[in-house]
């Protein structure tokens, strides 16, 4: 057993965990976090992507050993104490999901993509989001909800 | 806000929730619970001859190990045959843990519980389970054959065997001036979603009562199920469907072995216990579907109209027959579609396999028949050298002949009559959408740069929201708060959004105070389930009728309140009101209090309610009725609402690669009147982009081992964003005259017609007919070869037609 420290979601958590504990069962079963989802389990689908130090990662392709001592955002720290963020609301606003199982791993990686890019294409943004599964919604309004969220940004930003 | 919101296209009232990571899907619930994990067979069939569990008892944390020996009494009975159709002359089902025989691979063989998962998959691993490995039935042909029998007692391997018959279709086809014979084929695919199954279970010894967690579509029967299997009284069993992360169809199946396993042993041990199915099992131990061969011989005249259609299909239903055979039974009467097929002869042979089960993924045996149709609707036009659309007019039931009866025995054992639609209008449209007549002009064009393009359009009439039943409750709470509640299940629908649309336009209140609950059956016990697209028309129209009594109610009460007539009083914004004269009102949550005569008050509220607060009659008693604003109903149609839609499809497939790639992709369709527009059209996408995922990419590969080679996310190609084009849809509404709501079905509508889509498409741009889906760029490659060397078939257009339409694999594409 391991003592593991991260700082999650701006907080700094603490829990011991053995070796071989996935960062995704650590988040979910020993933080409590489980707004995370796994999907899969080898790295496919996207369900279980967190942001770590700012990156999207696959949070059930890495042992939560590994994650310790980095800064850790899933799902739950998206928001802030003014409510959803814009990524969030843009996929309540397009009807960007269905069941919502996939839903967190699209919010990190819609996030941090469109911190790198803020005012990107077509093309980019499906290339955005191609690494993550929907079996709900056929994407087309995750699309629609990516636009919607650089457009939201852009007049937070603004402001 | 308004409260006229049936029609909306309002924002979901779940997302919230699920945005934040506040959802509560199966996984995240009990924290402290022990583990649950399974050792699987990785034989499709074998004889289990020792099973050593020695190795695994020194795993530290490890709680209990069950074989089937363990199972006392209905426990190690087989599972339960849900739906026993009288053809299914030879249904068989599995033990909840294998006994003495496992017949696919993945059937559960020990059950392991232990302090967490890990700990549990650890003792798993170390438990020798010694097989005698016995030959394997592996796909329709095979099994056909029957050299080789799944179970020893079911001869030929065949289940079910059944004939529907309308006119004499032989003959008609003997006497017919046109006759064409073909066969067609689609593969297994599966429901797949995102979160597999999962059961979490708690057994209350002081109140002998059991709570079950499960992500199923039937809450309210895999309660039954457990009771009947555990001998509790119904009383004492209650189980909740929390968020469940999709379903289309695969956790309508029940019990799964694991949800009577994971509530037995929980009872046994007196602890919490948790099963969460990873994605390798739920490859190989949950549900596939799609499998089926289909032998087509059609009779028809000079303008294509059909004389007599004679269909044999092969369904494959895999190693047991829990959900019975509805599947083919769909596929044998939704196959004629917005047809009249003259005569009709339909015949299928369910058939065992080593293999995974085969039960309903959305569309539901419906993709398979609409394959089967509009295939051979594209045959008879090329046959005739006419235009696919006017073989298809030619054969429409016409909007005057509703209601229409097609003579056969619909999945519910009710007649097949269709209650409303209008075709030609809709197949007009279709063609103005996707520009069906300008097309010769745009492939002409395309041509000239070097490049294939096809079009292709496809047909389907939907039978949805079939019964026995479903029911609603409401309640307006002393706040003001509505409650609702229907015990059918949600994987996603958005049903807390419509049935609160519902709610806020037939009792006149604010949506903000509208909550729903679904799938729990400590608020409501009867239900049926969500599935055949029956979530809607089914719990929709039952809230309606509770909500009309509760209405009725509470204008009742409202009226001797105000003194007034209750025909002169309204609701709006939840306060009930004399018609014209706003200063004459009262709250509902006023009538709520009065509805419920009180002796004693706990607050302001409920002092009004008090025997010395109202007055009335000494004469009559207080309570007229029953207490408080509530009501129930239950709405149960005479047969199923027939839902229907076009698909269009233009696609350029690439002459080198043979790559296949959606150039348009449209969808009219007719769900009757709609509750909230933008949730149907999610429905529609996404069942779009499960048959695109059918079309091109998704199945089941198996070995003559019966190994499924690609169970995984990695090996089974689910489309991404990248594989799904760009959707246009347009709606029509024509309502049904079988509900109070006039409403139809929209779920699984998406998918049907699909693979018919594309496969027109694709051999209007090759000139080689298509007759087996999906279709991948090496199988379309493979066709161009056989097609070359005479092997595989050109449609007439394409004889007729010179290159560049017929240039043969291998010959680069010449691009201007
Ligand atoms: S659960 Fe991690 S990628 Fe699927
Ligand atoms: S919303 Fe269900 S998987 Fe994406």
């Amino acid at each position: 057993m391991h003592e593991i420290t991260m700082t999650v979601n701006g907080v700094p958590r603490t829990a011991s965990a053995e070796a071989r504990r996935l960062l995704s069962d650590f988040l979910r079963h020993d933080l409590g976090l489980t707004g995370t989802h796994v999907g899969c389990e080898h790295g496919v689908c996207g369900c279980c992507t967190v942001l770590l130090d700012g990156e999207p990662v696959r949070s059930c392709l890495m042992f939560a050993v590994t994650a310790a001592g980095h800064e850790l955002t899933t799902v739950e720290g998206l928001g802030d104490a003014g409510g959803m963020s814009p990524v969030q609301r843009a996929f309540q606003e397009c009807h960007g999901l269905q069941c919502g199982f996939c839903t967190p791993g699209f919010l990190c990686t819609v996030t941090a993509f469109l911190r790198e890019n803020p005012r990107p294409g077509d093309d980019e943004v499906i290339e955005a989001v191609s690494g993550n599964l929907c079996r709900c919604t056929g994407y087309q309004n995750i699309l629609k909800a990516v636009h919607r969220a650089a457009v939201l940004i852009a007049e937070e930003d603004a402001q | 806000m308004s409260t006229a919101l049936f029609g909306e296209p309002i924002a979901r009232r779940e997302d919230p929730r699920l945005i934040t990571g506040q959802g509560r899907y199966l996984d995240d619930l009990g924290g402290g619970a022990l583990e649950a994990a399974f050792v699987r067979s990785p034989h499709a069939h074998a004889r289990i001859t020792d099973i050593d569990v020695g190795g695994a008892l020194e795993i530290e944390g490890l709680v209990a190990i069950y074989t089937w020996e363990d199972l006392p009494g209905r426990v190690g009975e087989p599972l339960p045959l849900l739906i026993p159709h009288p053809a299914l002359t030879h249904g068989r089902t599995a033990y909840p843990l294998a006994r003495d025989v496992v017949r696919h691979v993945g059937e559960p063989v020990v059950m392991v519980v232990a302090r967490d998962r890990y700990l549990a998959e650890d003792a798993a691993e170390r438990i020798r389970v010694t097989y005698e490995p016995l030959p394997p039935v592996v796909g329709i042909e095979d099994a056909a054959r029957a050299e080789r029998l799944v179970h020893d007692d079911v001869p030929g391997n065949a289940g079910a065997h059944l004939v529907q018959e309308v006119g004499d279709a032989p003959g008609a086809i003997a006497s017919a001036p046109h006759v064409l014979e073909f066969r067609l084929d689609i593969e297994r695919s599966a429901s797949m979603p995102l979160e597999g199954r999962g059961v979490y279970a708690r057994w209350d010894a002081d109140d002998e009562s059991l709570r079950v967690y499960s992500s199923t579509q039937t809450s309210t029967s895999v309660r039954m199920a457990i009771a009947a299997k555990l001998g509790l009284p119904p009383v004492k069993v209650e189980v909740i469907a929390p968020d469940v992360g999709g379903g289309f169809g695969v956790k309508i199946v029940h019990p799964w072995p694991e949800e009577v396993l994971v509530p037995w042993a929980a009872r046994l041990l007196d602890r919490e216990i948790k099963w969460t199915e990873d994605r390798r099992e739920h490859f190989v131990s949950a549900a596939h579907e799609r499998a089926q061969v289909h032998f087509v011989r059609v009779g028809f005249d000079d303008e294509g109209r059909l004389l007599g259609l004679d269909v044999r299909i092969q369904h494959d239903h895999g190693a047991y027959t829990p959900y019975g055979i509805i599947v083919p039974i769909i596929t044998s009467t939704q196959l004629l579609g917005p047809y009249k097929p003259g005569a009709y002869r339909v015949e299928f042979t369910s058939l065992y396999t080593n293999t995974v089960i085969v039960t309903p993924y959305r569309g539901a045996g419906r993709p398979q028949g609409v394959f089967c149709m509009e295939r051979t609707m594209d045959r008879i036009a090329d046959e005739l050298g006419i235009d696919r659309t006017a073989v298809r007019a030619a054969n429409f039931v016409q909007p005057g002949e509703f209601p229409y009866d097609q003579g056969l025995v619909f999945q519910d054992g009710r007649p097949l009559i269709y209650d409303s639609g209008d075709y030609p209008e809709m197949l007009r449209r279709t063609k103005e959408l996707i520009g069906w007549d300008e097309f010769g002009d745009r492939r002409a064009e395309a041509e000239r740069q070097g490049r294939r393009i096809g079009i292709g359009l496809a047909c389907y009439v939907e039978g949805t929201g079939v019964g026995p039943y479903e029911g609603g409750h409401v309640e307006i709470d002393s706040g003001g708060r509505v409650h609702v509640s229907t015990g059918l299940t949600s994987q996603g629908q958005g049903h807390q959004t419509v049935f609160a649309q519902i709610t806020a336009s037939e009792l006149g209140v604010p949506i903000e105070d509208v909550t729903v609950t679904t799938g729990d059956t400590r608020r409501f016990a009867y239900a049926v389930g969500t599935f055949a697209s029956r979530a809607a028309v089914m719990s929709g129209n039952a809230i309606a009728l509770a909500c009309r009594k509760v209405r009725e109610k509470a204008l009742r009460i409202a009226g001797e309140a105000l003194e007034a007539d209750p025909r002169d009083l309204e609701i709006v914004d939840g306060v009930v009101r004399v018609k014209g004269d706003a200063g004459s009102s009262i709250p509902l949550r006023t009538v709520a209090v009065l509805s419920n005569p009180l002796r004693y008050a706990f607050d302001e509220e409920t002092r009004r309610a008090t025997q010395f607060a109202v007055g009335g009659s000494a004469d009559t008693p207080p309570l007229t009725g029953e207490p408080g604003l509530e009501g129930e109903d239950y709405y149960s149609p005479v047969r199923s609402t027939f839902a229907c839609g076009m698909h269009a499809a233009i696609v350029e497939t690439d002459p080198d690669t043979a790559e296949v790639c959606i150039l348009r992709y449209t969808v009219l369709h007719d769900c009757g009147r709609l509750i909230n527009p933008r949730i149907v059209e999610g429905q529609i996408h996404g069942g779009v982009a499960q048959g695109v995922g059918g079309a091109l990419y998704e199945r089941m590969v198996y070995d003559e081992a019966g190994q499924l080679l690609n169970a995984s996310f990695m090996d089974f190609l689910m489309p991404y964003a990248t594989e799904v084009p760009a959707i246009e849809t347009g709606h029509m509404e024509t309502p049904s005259p079988l509900n109070p709501l006039g409403i139809k079905g929209a779920g699984e509508a998406g998918v049907i017609p699909v693979s018919a889509v594309i496969a027109a498409a694709i051999e209007d741009a090759e000139g080689i007919r298509v007759s087996r889906m999906p279709i991948s760029p090496s199988e379309l490659f493979h066709l161009r070869l056989e097609a070359e060397s005479g092997a595989a078939e050109l449609t007439n257009r394409a004889r007729s037609h010179p290159a560049p339409l017929r240039r043969a694999a291998g010959e680069a594409g010449v691009r201007e």
